[in-house]
């Protein structure tokens, strides 16, 4: 089953409010082998200016998970997840994340190609804090393979 | 704080082994939610023509990027970071797996002070990932 080529453009609707944890954020921070005490310890990151623990970069994929299901679960998206290969990952900063953040993620599918008996799917995650103001996007390439492998 | 006058394209900034276990595989999924079964089953990582079960690229994008951020510093310096997946890491039930992580300067924005890390990260003395660039603003 081929990826539904007119997936490219579509938007999704935003992501129920995720509230960003500080024992999420260290559960993560140990999680990725960060060993950086502005993930970890309250006083070292209100000492370099921030209003709580500081999220490591690759967090942000906690809140774009949502917006994978969402393009996952697409009646008409015809994405096998049994061929799902992830490809590649970008995170493009407005500011860190910070723990109290209240976050929502808002997926446009940017592209949809075809190589060599595959689909890539570019999945952009527009993440936005509680005041609608830009924080991060997340962008994935996710490779599905094609039957003849 | 880094000095960003005092850096040149091609130094190497950061180097770091990160030797991983079955269970840092584990605590990344439940972690990060990716509960996928090829990063702690074996037989469902066969049965997908794997030769064992795999980190997740996630996890690799994820520890990868600590050398840079603990060089700067605050992590919130960085702007920008991306890679390409290009080899699986494969953790071996009993010795586990080591990456070891490279970073050095790729390219300077002299308007913007902006540096950009080029990582390297090398499994059994292969790269893994591709076009892993991290921008850092030291402005």
């Amino acid at each position: 089953m081929a990826v539904n080529p007119e997936l490219q453009g579509r938007v999704f609707p935003p992501t129920a409010p995720y509230l960003v944890g500080r024992e999420k954020i260290r559960e993560f921070s140990r999680a990725v082998l960060s060993t950086n005490p502005i993930n970890l310890d309250v006083d070292a990151a209100r000492a370099a200016g921030h209003a709580d623990l500081v999220a490591p970069p690759t967090f942000p994929v906690v809140v774009q998970e949502a917006t994978l299901a969402q393009l996952l679960a697409e009646p008409d998206a015809g994405i096998d997840f049994s061929r799902v290969v992830h490809g590649e990952q970008r995170f493009t900063y407005t500011r860190a994340i910070v723990a109290g953040d209240e976050l929502t993620a808002t997926l446009t599918v940017s592209s949809v190609k075809s190589l060599g008996g595959h689909n890539m799917v570019t999945a952009d995650s527009d993440i936005v804090d509680a005041n609608g103001k830009h924080v991060v996007t997340a962008i994935s390439t996710l490779v599905v393979r094609g039957d003849e492998d | 704080m880094v000095d960003y006058s005092s850096l040149t394209k091609g130094d190497v900034v950061a180097e770091e082994n990160f030797h991983l276990t079955r269970d840092n595989l584990v605590r990344y999924a439940g972690a990060s939610g990716d509960f996928n079964p090829i990063h702690y089953r074996d037989d469902v990582a066969v049965s997908v023509g794997l030769p064992g079960v795999l980190a997740h690229g996630m996890l690799t994008m994820g520890f990868a990027v600590q050398p840079v951020s603990n060089w700067v510093g605050d992590p919130a310096r960085i702007v920008d970071y991306q890679v390409r997946f290009t080899r699986p890491v494969l953790v071996d039930g009993a010795t586990g797996a080591d990456v070891t992580v490279t970073a050095t300067v790729g390219a300077l924005e002299d308007e913007t002070k902006i540096a950009r890390i080029d990582l390297t990260a090398k499994f059994n003395d292969e790269t893994v990932l591709g076009k892993a660039q991290v921008r850092v603003n030291l402005a």
